[in-house]
């Protein structure tokens, strides 16, 4: 049998003989005069490395202002333009008195990283479920609105971190249903079926994404006329999608890929038709199998929600661009750099989130197998 | 025989590409008849008995189960596949599932059994088998021998007329043969209809009607088992049995 189950038990190092953390110290940092050097200039560059951070970032940070001039102090990060700007860079163009909309956009987001992240027992399933299907439907009444008496906002004026998010959240809630259906005909016994599938993929795979994007956007128009902006975002979302519902296929692919043969012919024995067969028996565990690829995936998804910048809407690193050009925040590169530093941080903060959401996964369907 | 064979093969052909790998098969299987199937490695074992349940498809030739001739029409794998159990080399239990899930599930979907019901039939299946006590267990916790019990218990639960077991205690340590081979004469004493391939001689001489050798895609030789293995006809099974003999 392939060995897909991980051992039962972790193995792990044998237990510290070492006695108190004197002993600890010299064996680990002064075990002999090249570690003691060693750890000497290690010592001494993270002391110069980190006060220069803490300076830059809070000793010397100017951290309130309306313009470059309240940011005086150059050895020192200028917060000011962030906390000025926080409002645009989070909720774009948004109508000030409907943030609230946004907010419960966010929350509904957070509630459903929440329902894949944590375990509800018996509810688990049901929960994901209705949040993977409930929050783009919901995303969208909130967002969008024009029902439920709800005031209609064009998604142009989405901007900032709420543009990558719903761009985000359209490329991840869009692709990976997509991606199933394309996996699963590209394995497809049908000839005709697993060819087009093929094709498909391998196209959007094949393409540029900037080039899908501005051929998507730009040159539709010219065959499609009186095209105006909202037409544009639309499009640029289902591009997105297109060319990522690619990408999830293969991911899903090769999670099919990674079930012996015998699995399919025990389910076929036992007389499972083609779709119970990939429903209880084969997904459950491709899927299982594709999860670090698929967090991959959505981690450069969300990367990626930049590309829009080129055809002139502002994502969350695109506003701060945008913002950096303002006449009033035109002055010394320690604005530059404090407004990149923040957005990298954010950044940051959100893949490191997803990836770590990933091992977890991935050490839980160990788990959950035995 | 007066009753009508329960497995029918006429002229049975079959190639992978190029390979012919089955060649002018004809064999009658009748009911309650066990049979065991036994020649060199490539020979065309398992794929003649995968035919009977369309795991592989024949390109000539007949192939009737149960009275009912398989053919494309998927209704006809479909009821084909709920008279006809298989057990393989390799377990295949579904590891994602417990025990007592890997028995239910095939009873509930394609049996349509509430699930209560089916865990019922589960539990009295394991208990058959003597692993009732692990029913909560995953596969990846059991031992070898304690799968491929499982494994026969979730066919039985689909109430077969037919086993095909493909050589189910090869990829088994010595000691745990035994408690498999043991389900399977009790099976046997029972009156199921079974095709068997092994090389365990005991086993086939204490259960089977018949054993069939086959060599490059044919049926050579056809005989009681101790008539075959005491005095085999042809040249290529006395060498078989030489060989079986001496690796034992
Ligand atoms: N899917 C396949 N595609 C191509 N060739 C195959 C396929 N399955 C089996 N074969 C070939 O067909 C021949 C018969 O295979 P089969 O598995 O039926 O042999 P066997 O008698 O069961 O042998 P063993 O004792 O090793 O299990 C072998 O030569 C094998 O390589
Ligand atoms: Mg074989």
């Amino acid at each position: 049998m392939e060995p897909i189950l991980k051992p039962f038990i972790e193995q792990k190092a044998p237990p510290q003989q070492s006695t108190g953390l004197v002993a600890w110290l010299r064996e680990n940092f002064f075990s002999s005069w090249f570690n003691t050097l060693v750890t000497i200039i290690l010592l001494w560059l993270i002391y110069q490395v980190g006060g220069f951070i803490i300076n830059w970032a809070f000793i010397n940070a100017n951290w309130v202002g309306d313009s470059a001039k309240s940011c005086p102090n150059v050895d020192g990060a200028c917060w000011a333009f962030v906390t000025e700007r926080w409002r645009l860079f989070v909720y774009g163009l948004y109508p000030k008195e409907l943030y609230w909309r946004v907010n419960v956009f966010y929350g509904l987001g957070l509630l459903t990283i929440i329902a894949f992240v944590f375990s509800f027992g018996a509810y688990t399933k049901k929960f994901r479920l209705t949040m993977f299907i409930g929050f783009p439907i919901a995303a969208y009444i909130f967002l969008v609105g024009g029902v439920f008496d709800l005031q209609h906002i064009s998604p142009e004026s989405f901007g900032g971190l709420l543009l990558t998010v719903v761009i985000a959240t359209v490329g991840i809630f869009g692709s990976i249903p997509l991606g199933l259906i394309l996996a699963l005909g590209r394995t497809s016994d049908l000839k005709v079926i697993s060819k087009v599938c093929t094709y498909f993929i391998e196209f959007w795979r094949g393409v540029p994404h900037i080039a899908v994007i501005v051929m998507f956007v730009a040159l539709l128009p010219i065959f499609i006329p009186d095209g105006n902006k909202i037409d544009i975002v639309v499009r640029a979302f289902i591009a997105f999608a297109a060319f990522n519902s690619a990408y999830m296929a293969e991911v899903f692919r090769g999670g099919l890929q990674s079930i012996p043969a015998g699995q399919f012919e025990a389910s076929k024995a036992i007389g499972l038709s083609y779709w119970k067969m990939m429903g209880y028996i084969i997904l459950p565990q491709a899927i299982r199998n594709s999860v670090p690829a698929l967090v991959n995936t959505c981690i450069s998804i969300f990367k990626e929600t930049t590309i829009v910048l080129l055809i002139g809407f502002s994502d969350f690193l695109g506003i701060i661009q945008l913002s950096l050009e303002d006449p009033k925040w035109l002055g010394p590169p320690h604005i530059f750099s404090s407004a990149y530093v923040f957005a990298a941080l954010i950044y940051f903060a959100l893949a490191y989130g997803m990836s770590k959401y990933s091992l977890r996964l991935e050490n839980r369907s160990n788990v959950d197998q035995h | 025989m007066s009753e009508e064979p329960v497995i029918l093969f006429e002229k049975v052909n079959k190639w992978f590409g190029d390979f012919h790998v089955l060649r002018d098969i004809d064999l009658s299987v009748a009911k309650g008849e066990r049979i065991v199937i036994c020649g060199p490695s490539g020979s065309g074992k398992s794929t003649m008995i995968r035919c009977i349940n369309r795991l592989e498809e024949n390109q000539q030739g007949r192939i009737v189960v149960q009275g009912i001739e398989l053919t494309d029409d998927l209704k006809n794998i479909d009821s084909i596949r709920s008279e006809v159990g298989m057990v393989f080399q390799s377990f295949n239990l579904f590891p994602h599932m417990t025990v007592l899930d890997n028995l239910v599930i095939g009873q509930h979907l394609v049996r349509r059994l509430p699930k209560a019901e089916a865990e019922e039939i589960a539990m009295t299946y394991l208990e058959r088998v003597k692993i009732a006590d692990q029913a909560e267990k995953f596969p990846g916790q059991l031992s070898g021998g304690q799968q491929q019990r499982v494994a026969i218990a979730r066919s039985l639960c689909m109430k077969p007329k037919i086993m095909l077991f493909d050589e189910v205690t090869s990829a088994l340590d010595p000691e745990m043969v035994k408690e498999v081979l043991d389900v399977m004469v009790d099976l046997a004493n029972e009156g199921m209809t079974m095709l068997v391939v092994t090389h365990e001689m005991g086993f086939a001489r204490t259960v089977a009607d018949r054993v069939i050798f086959m060599d490059e895609g044919q049926i050579i030789e056809e005989n009681t088992p101790d008539a075959f293995f005491d005095n085999p006809a042809s040249e290529r099974a006395q060498n078989f049995i030489g060989q079986v003999l001496h690796h034992l």
